[in-house]
This record gives structure tokens, sequence and C-alpha cells, in this order.
């Protein structure tokens, strides 16, 4: 069976000392650290995470249990929360006094349920009763509140990425409220209402902080709900709603994922991508929003793939004392143990791991049918580019019934991106030409993705193999390449020439005269410089003389006569003729032809030949049935005026860019 | 039998008579080589109400006139026979096969005073053997489309097959032969194209490797619009043959009735959810007739050895004609999938076309008489356009020059063929026109200029600047 698992584990994980009852660990999903505290830090704290360069270690009092441990951004300030009352901070900046110093929050009898940091010296405290904003100044060891704000608060989340903080609010925690930090600003940004599948009769808090998690999907911050099934509300499985949540304006309800079973869930976001990982049945589902269905008036979205388990991790065994024949402990995936963070972060803090879950594209390929969806789901991927090819390559491998139009529809896809990019390049360089004196935001230069596939990726990567694989019929291969120059021009962009080599090779190969000069007839294959390449010249010095009678063709020095069949290769544009017959000459004289003799003017002198004669006189002739005049060949001088141009060689012909339906 | 059209020439009372056919016949020498036995050579013989002695002599005298010349010249014998009444094309397509046609030369009735019987002037040198010529190698191209070579026929079942398929074919195409309007695109035998741009190119490119893809039994299929030719699959000498077919007779077979509003096309079928107009030329005319018979014509085409016999499968919606070409006997299911399929795709890129010609027509401006007239042909890709030219019917090509004009056309293109060197006549007419052959490595322009009074130098300047202009983007050598 095929691999099939398209998520994985990162292969070198943050590794710490596991929690004990000596060892408290906690997270911070600002900086993606993880913090080892031992017996209340007295004994060390290590700080690890997100690479293994940066880890921390130090040491501080043991002034009793630590609820909460965060660096300030640039790992500059320590907090550090033991009681439910106040914050303590300790340095991290060198030469800056190193003792601690702490922070009660304001409010009266508030407890606090935990604090952010959203700048190296900002931090908000989140309590009960609302959130105070700080400034912090680690030279004078003080905080100043910067702003407040009185709100009864269930439990609140953190997006550090976009530095929203979202509290739950009222009795059944399902209003939720976020708030925007920004320099030193506090702002307030529309609640809205979670609907809840069934509402408690007796108001208690029913939306759990667990349901709730915020990701910023496709540059768009979203709040992810998961919604449990319920026996009594009219839903037979669990599924996760998407509000988008924007800076300004109000937030809405974007996106139903369909998740099918019911159970226990964890998300995580990856490459874009919404991932569902369901604990009992050990599996994960893949979401991608930009997907659209087909039959979906609302954005309600199935899992791209069937349900998958993570590929199966080992651990492997640290330390010296690793003996190479031990294997690896397989590691239990979907443990209890876990914790999920955002973005895409799992931790098992009972065996000391921090993984980064990753998606593998491979995988993916033969789990999704629907070519033209897969190339969708593809082209959003961060590392699409080798798959995509290998889809590509694939396509053409199969070659079976009614192939071309899933060819078509993948190189359209494929195309739209690369037109896409090559617009957005093309706008930024005439914006830098014309000079930044518009004053408008410096545009940026577009980003060159990997899901921009060019002509010379699909020719490197997919086409040449193909044209060249034994047991295609050539009919199949003219057809894919005329598809792809095709999806090209229906984008508008420049085929380059050695798509066009590539056709021309093929006909050439299989003789296919009449077709090649059809398609120069209609420009389809125009007649580019580079076309006179010397790869092609070698191509056709090889293919005119290899298949077409090469040992009969007569040559003279000034014009080469090539069998008839070839009598269109002869001629059918100048550039190729010109190496053709370069190539021909070369062929058999063994000395180097100049490809193009500069024309010589022709001389129109008109002179008179003579005038009409009555040719009868001169003509055997007898009347009746008798035999008159036999000639297959007659002259038959006339009045007439000729200018005749000398006959030239071959060698000095310009473009012909044959007649458009003449 | 004479086949006889007279022109009354203006103001005198002199009749003409243009060319006509007086026999056809095809014999093989060495059926019937004894004496006595020489009835055996003729395969066919028109017209057939001949006595059989005198078939015998023509025959005989044929024979012997190929016979003589070949002394001369063993590899290129007598290709035709000059006489004062008549003239003779001999054509040997397969080994001892001949074809002869005899065709009588135009000529003028003069009535004499006094009532004495009209004198006759025979007008011998007004015919061409290039045209005429081309025209009996069209004879057995023709017929080897449909039938095959000669010998095939010998092989499958000796000479009474042979000759029961030249009866069946050639009696009812020489009525199709309309020797007075044979001309310089007779001799050409091109293919017009459409003009068409790149785009739409390539959406018929890939709607055509569509359909041979998913329809395996299709070897190769052509595109046509307004009876001129967008793609072909064929290699060239068939499609030329097969072009000459289309245009001359099965296009204009169906397009009388739809222009007498019999038959209508216009009644769209629904395949699927899709509307369509598609409908077939040959085989069946409705689908849903019950009775529907499902032939289609056989055809031989040219294949990598000899021979392939295929069956031409003509397919039209409005001015857009796809004709396929199928290996195997083709049934009810097959075109009804096939109707489904291409008859919807079709009616799509017919619309695209139609919009291009509209425009390109609104480009170009109102069709005003142009100051001057040509004929255009490339020997490379067969390419022929002429605005001499009306559009052409089952019955008769017309052309909008005189005929004298035309027969020096057709001479200029004679001194053309003789020499491999690039060249270019100008002639003077009697009738103040001025006719410019340019033969241009493998292309050939003939320009018909009615400039009253004009000298050498300008209609050289005139037709240099009609090349820069009209032909811009085809190369001429100067």
């Amino acid at each position: 069976m095929a691999e099939e698992h398209y998520l994985e584990l990162s292969e070198n994980p943050v590794q710490f000392e596991h929690a004990s009852s000596v060892n408290n660990v906690f997270f911070d999903e600002a900086n993606k650290q993880v913090f080892a505290v031992r017996s209340g830090g007295a004994t060390g704290v290590v700080v690890k995470g997100p690479d293994d360069k940066s880890s921390v270690a130090f040491r501080m009092d043991d002034k009793g249990e630590v609820k909460c441990i965060k660096f300030s951004i640039g790992n500059k300030i320590l907090a550090v929360q033991r009681t439910s009352k106040s914050v303590d901070f300790i340095n991290f900046i060198p030469d800056y006094p190193h003792t601690e110093f702490s922070q009660e929050c304001k409010t009266k009898n508030a407890s606090i349920l935990g604090f952010c940091w959203t700048n190296w010296n900002e931090v908000v405290f989140i309590t009960d009763q609302g959130i105070e904003f700080y400034q912090v100044f680690p030279d004078k060891r003080s905080l100043k509140l910067l702003k407040s704000q009185s709100i009864n608060v269930n439990w609140y989340q953190y997006c550090p990425e976009t530095a929203v903080i979202l509290l739950s609010t009222t009795v059944q925690g399902n209003i939720l409220q976020p708030f925007a930090f920004r320099n030193g600003t506090m702002s307030k940004m529309s609640k809205f209402e979670i609907e809840l599948p069934v509402v408690p009769k007796p108001a208690k808090l029913s939306l759990s902080e667990r349901d709730i998690a915020m990701a910023t999907i496709y540059g768009q911050l979203y709040v992810m709900y998961l919604k449990h099934h319920s026996r009594t509300a009219n839903s037979p499985s669990a599924e996760v709603v998407l509000y988008h949540l924007s800076r300004e304006g109000s937030c809405k309800k974007s996106h139903v994922l369909k998740l099918n079973t019911t159970g226990k869930f964890a998300l995580n976001i990856v490459d874009n991508l919404v991932v569902v990982h369901h604990q009992s049945s050990q599996t994960s589902l893949i979401f991608d929003i930009k997907l659209k269905e087909p039959d979906c008036a609302l954005n309600i979205h199935q899992p791209v793939l069937p349900a998958r388990s993570i590929h199966p991790y080992r651990i492997p065994l640290s330390g010296p004392a690793a003996v190479p024949s031990q294997p690896p402990v397989p590691c239990q995936l979907y443990s209890s143990s876990w914790s999920v963070f955002q973005p895409d972060i799992i931790i098992s803090a009972s065996e000391g791991y921090l993984w980064y879950l990753q998606v593998k594209l491979p995988p993916t390929v033969n789990l999704l049918q629907d070519k033209g969806k897969l190339m969708d789901f593809l082209l959003r991927r961060r590392e699409c580019k080798m798959v995509i090819l290998s889809v590509c390559s694939q396509i053409l491998e199969v070659g079976e019934k009614g192939s071309l139009p899933v060819v078509a529809t993948v190189f359209d896809k494929l195309n739209q991106v690369y037109k896409d990019y090559l617009e957005a390049e093309q706008s930024y360089t005439q914006a830098m030409e014309s000079g930044p004196s518009r004053g408008s935001a410096a545009q940026k230069r577009p980003v060159r993705t990997q899901a921009v596939i060019d002509q010379s990726d699909m020719y490197t990567h997919v086409l040449s193999s193909f044209t060249e694989r034994k047991g295609v019929s050539h009919k199949f291969i003219i057809a894919v390449l005329m598809e792809y120059i095709r999806s090209l021009n229906q984008f508008q962009i420049t085929v380059q020439h050695y798509l066009y080599e590539l056709v021309i090779k093929t006909l050439v190969q299989h003789n296919l005269f009449y077709m090649l000069h059809q398609f120069l007839q209609y420009h389809v294959l125009s007649d580019s410089k580079p076309l006179v390449s010397s790869n092609q010249e070698l191509i056709l010095r090889r293919r005119v003389c290899g298949s077409v009678d090469a040992p009969h063709l007569p040559l003279s020095p000034s014009r080469a006569r090539l069998p008839r069949r070839a009598g269109y290769v002869h001629r059918f544009s100048v550039s190729l003729l010109n190496c053709v017959l370069s190539g021909v000459f070369a062929a058999v004289s063994g000395e180097h032809v100049p490809t193009r003799t500069p024309a010589v003017p022709g001389h129109a002198e008109a002179s008179v030949h003579g005038q009409r004669r009555d040719h009868r006189g001169s003509a055997v002739e007898a009347a009746g049935s008798g035999c008159a005049q036999i000639h297959p060949q007659r002259r038959w001088p006339r009045q007439r005026v000729c200018a005749e141009v000398p006959g030239r060689g071959a060698a000095d012909r310009r473009p012909d860019a044959v007649l458009h339906g003449v | 039998m004479l086949m006889i059209s007279p022109k009354m020439a203006s103001g005198m009372q002199e009749k003409q008579y243009t060319p006509s056919l007086l026999s056809f016949f095809i014999y093989n020498p060495t059926f019937g080589p004894r004496e006595g036995e020489e009835e055996k050579k003729i395969l066919f013989y028109h017209p057939s109400d001949v006595e059989k002695n005198e078939k015998i002599r023509n025959v005989g005298l044929c024979e012997a006139i190929v016979q003589f010349t070949r002394t001369f010249c063993p590899t290129k014998p007598a290709k035709s026979l000059h006489t004062q009444k008549n003239r003779q094309f001999f054509f040997e397509p397969e080994e001892n096969f001949w074809m002869v046609m005899v065709v009588r030369n135009p000529m003028i009735e003069k009535p004499n005073k006094d009532g004495k019987p009209p004198t006759v002037e025979y007008q011998e040198e007004e015919m061409l053997d290039t045209v005429y010529g081309a025209v009996v190698r069209q004879c057995y191209s023709m017929y080897k489309l449909f039938n095959g070579t000669f010998s095939r026929a010998m092989q499958a079942g000796g000479v009474e097959l042979l000759m029961q398929k030249l009866e069946k074919f050639f009696y009812r195409y020489l009525q199709t032969l309309h020797l007075q309007s044979c001309d310089l695109l007779d001799v050409f035998g091109g293919i017009s194209f459409f003009p068409l741009d790149k785009m739409t190119y390539l959406k018929i490119q890939s709607f055509v490797n569509r359909v041979e893809e998913s329809l395996s039994l299709i070897k190769y299929t052509a595109f046509l619009y307004n009876d001129q030719l967008i793609w072909s699959g064929l290699e060239q000498d068939d499609m030329r043959i097969l072009y000459k077919y289309l245009t001359t007779s099965l296009f204009p077979r169906h397009s009388e009735p739809e222009l007498a509003g019999r038959d209508s096309p216009m009644r769209p079928e629904v395949a699927g959810n899709l509307l369509h107009y598609g409908r077939f030329l040959t085989g069946p005319t409705n689908l849903k007739d019950p009775e529907a018979k499902f032939r289609f014509p056989k055809i031989f085409v040219s294949a990598e050895d000899g021979y392939e016999e295929l069956h031409l499968i003509v397919y039209k919606v409005h001015s857009l004609v796809c004709f396929l070409i199928a290996s195997v006997e083709l049934t009810r299911e097959f075109c009804e999938q096939l109707d489904s399929l291409v008859g919807p795709q079709l009616t799509l890129l017919a619309s695209d076309i139609c919009e291009q010609f509209t425009i390109n027509r609104r480009i170009s401006g109102p069709e005003k008489e142009p100051q001057f007239k040509f004929i255009y042909f490339n020997h490379m890709n067969l390419a022929e356009k002429s605005t001499i030219h009306m559009r052409k019917t089952a019955s008769v090509c017309l052309t909008s020059v005189h005929p004298d004009l035309m027969k020096i056309l057709g001479d200029i293109n004679c001194d053309f063929a003789r020499v491999d060197e690039d060249e270019e006549i100008i002639v003077k007419a009697m009738t103040d026109y001025w006719v410019v052959g340019k033969k241009s490595d493998q292309r050939e322009l003939y320009v018909i200029l009615n400039q009253k009074n004009a000298n050498l130098i300008e209609v050289n300047e005139e037709v240099k600047r009609l090349c820069a202009t009209q032909f811009n983007n085809i190369f001429f050598l100067d």
C-alpha cells in the first residue's frame, strides 16, 4: 500500500525534561518556548525552543508555586505569576538590575487569570473582572498602567501573531470580546456571539476554553469553535465553525467544517489547513477553507482527504547510552497527555517533547482522485512544486482514455497562478520604473511562491521526459503539448521557444510535416529567433537526415533539394530552414556553411523578349483526326515582358511568416 | 453526344462553343494482347453507346501514339495529342492502366450568308494541357479516394469487379465534370484556408485532440468553416482530393436544400442538457429515426503501408464542418455518442469562429470590389486564394474575368512550371488589362490589374505596392 499518512511530526522535536512532581512544564505560545521549572525555579529553569540554539537556563528563588511563566518578546523580561493577585518580573537585559519586582492587579478583589506579553515591554493582565494593559520600565523596576477595561471574564485566549486577546464574557460564556494591541494602544473590537448547540436552562458556563481557538489562515484571523454534537439538537456530528475576525467591522460566521463524527477533538493549523485531530479514532482530518464545495451555498466544507492518522513516530533513544541495535521506541500518538497549541504545536508533557505538525504532500496525491481539486489543494501549499510536477508526470503517464480534459484543467490551473505572478511582477517593475514619486506605499516585490510553475519547470521536469518515453503514442504527446501551449496562450503568456522545439521535434520524428506546416501557418508555432538555436539545429539536422531518406539527398552547393516530404521542412520558415540546410550542408560537405548570407537585392529590370509570333506557321498541321502536334512540353513564345529574378541560393531566404488563410 | 453550351457573342451572330467532353476511356493493353481480343483491353468507355469497333479503334490509336512516343523518351510518353477538332489527354495512373480523355476544342460558328452552312472555326490553342491534364489526374484521384487503386480491385475480384467499379463511379462522376469552367485552379488543386486567430485555432486543436482521444475509433479529424479548411489531420494529398470532393460535391448538395428552406438544420437537438445544432451530412439524417441506416461512405487514404480503408463521417453545425474518419463499421451507439459529444462542443466553437469571422469582416470593411484581382497559390501547403472566382456551386465555377485573361494566367503558369528559377512575367492583354505573374520559390501570385494607359514601370510599382500591403505576411523574393 502506498504511503497514506499525510501528517507527520517534525523530525527534530524540542526535547525537555518531562513533567513530574518536581518539574513543572509551561508553554508560552507567543515565543513558542517550553519552560521546565524545577522546584519552583530554585533548582533551575530550562527554557527551550523554538529551536535548539535558543535555549536558556537560569535559577530563581522559589517563592511559591509557579502558575505561569513567560518571557517578553526577545527574552528581555521574564514574567512569573505565582499568586492570583500579582505578577513578578525579572530583568534579563544585561546591565539592568536582576532583582525581581512585582505588580499587583489594579482591580480590587480581582484574581489574575493570566497575562500576555504584547511587546518586549508591554504586558496585559487578564483578571476575572477585566483587563489591564501595562508598560514595563525595567530600569525603574516598575510598571505603568496604560489602559484598563472592566468586564467579567470567564477565560481568555491570546493570538500572538495578531496580538488579539479574546475574552469570554457573560454567564454562558458565549459572548466573545476581542481586544487588539498595537504599539502601546489597546483597541476594543466588536464583540460577537457564538451560537451554542443547546442553551442550558439554568444559565451556566457552556462555552469551554478548550473549544475555542484563534489562528490566522490565509492571512486572516479566525476564531475556531469546536461545536460538539448534542443529542437534543439536530446535529448528528460535530463540526468546526469558523468566525472571521476582521479588525474593522464585525465578526462573521464564515465557514463550517463538517467532521462527520463525534468525540474529543483538537485543532491545529498547518500550512493554512485546518487539521482536526480525533482522539478516539486516532486519526486526523484536514480542511482547506479555500477549496469550494460545488454544491454548497454557505461555505460548508468536507474534509479534503479521508481521515488518516499521523505518521507513526519513533522516539530515538537519546543520550550517549543509546545502543545502535536497540530500536527506537514507538511513540503513542493521540495520547491523552498531548497538549495541542496553535498553530501547529503538539506537546507531550509526560514524555518531554514538543513537535511541529507538518503536512506531507506526496501521499495526498493518491488520496485525492479529482485531479483538478488536487491541483487547487496543492497550489496553496508551501512545498508544493515538486509534488505538482510529479502529479503532472503521473497524469501523463497514465494516459488513459479521457485524460486530456484533466490535463487541460491542470494546465489551466497552473498557468492561472503563473499568470498572476507574472502580472504582479510586471506591475511591480512598472511601478519601479515610474519611480516612487507617487508616494504610495512602496510596492513590495511579489514573492515567487513554489506554486508558480513556469515553462522551464514544466519542460525540465515533465514534458521533456514525457516526450521521450517509449510506448506513448505521438498523438497523445502532441495533444498534450498543444494543450499546454493553448493554456499558455489562453492566459496570454508568451510561449518559450523550447516548447515549440519540442513540438517540432515530435512532429518531425513522426514525419508529420503537414501538421507542422499547419501549425506554422496559423502561427501556433511562432517563428522566433531562438528557434535557430544550435540545439534546434542539431535536432533538425539529425531528424531530417535521419528519417527522411538522407542517403538520397541530392545536394548541390547552390540549392539543396530535399525530398518531397522534407520539402515542408525545406521552407517552412527561414530560421528553421536555415538550420536545416546548414545542418544538411555541414553533414554532407563537412564544412561549415553560414546560416544566413546577406540577400542580394533583386534586380527587376524588365526586358522585352519578343513579339507574338504566329506559331501555326511552324507547327505541323493536319486536319481531321490525324495527328497534328505532339508535344509533351511546348514552348510558346508570346508577347511578354519578363523580369526574371536570377535564382539564388536557398540559404538566403528571409523569414516566411506564412500566410494567414491565404 | 455533345454537351454544348452556346454563348451568344454580342452584336455578331456568332455562336461560341466551349470545350466539351467527347469521350473518356480506360484501358489496359496487357489484357488483350492478341488479335481479336482487343475488346478485352477496354475497361471503361464513355459514351457507352459507341459502336464496339470504334471503341477498339480509338483505344488502339491511343496505344499506338503512346508506344510511338515512347521511342523518343521512354520515361515520358506523350501526355496529350492536339488535333484541329479535339485534344486527347493520356494518363497512366498505374502501370499499364491508361486513362484517356478526349475533349472537343472550343469553336466559333460563323453564320454564312446565302443560306450556306455556317463555317466552324476551331480554337485549338485556347485549351491548356496543364488544365485538362490536371482534370484527368483528378478523375483518378477521386476514383482512388472512394475505391482504392485499380490493382486493388483487380486483386479483390479481377477484371469484372474493376469494370463494375469503374462503371459505377465514372458514370456519375463524368456528369459532374464541367470542362468549360476548368482553369488554373484545377491545375493547382489547392485548398482555401480559413483565417483564424491563434487562440481559436488552439481551441479547435484541443477539441480535436479530445474527440480523438475519447472516441478511439476516430483516426483522423479535419475542420472546415465556410468551405475553408482550418485543420486537417490527414496527409496533404489525401486532404487535397477530399477537400475537392467536399467543396464541389458534398457541401453544395447539402447547402441547396438548406437554402431552399427544406431540411432545416435550425432545429436544435437536445443532447443531455445541451442544445446543439449538429447533424450528420453522411450517414443517418436523423438519429431518432429507428429505421436510420448507419452507413458512411468508404474512403481510401494513404497509410504507412499502402492504403487504409476508412469511413467518412461528416458532421456539421452551421457553417462549421468537422469530419471524422473512423476505421471500422459504425453503429447507432457510436453515432449517438458522437452526436452528444461533438454536437454541443462544436456548437460552441461555431459561435466562437462566427464571432471572429464577423469581426474580421468588420475590420476589412464592407466588401467592395477591390482594385485588382488575384490568384495566390503556395505549392508547399497547397494554400490557394482567389478573388477571381465566385463562390463555387455544384454545377459551375464562375469567374469574374474574361476567359482570355484566365487563359493568360494558365500560360504564365506553364512558363513557370518549365523552369525552377524564380521569375516574374508581366503581360499586357488586349483589353487594357495587365496581368502579372510572380513566382517566388514555391509560391505563385497572379494579379490582374485594370489600369488604362499604365506603362510597364507603373504596373511594376503597383504590384510591388500590392505585395507590400496585401501580402505583407507572405514572403516574396524581391
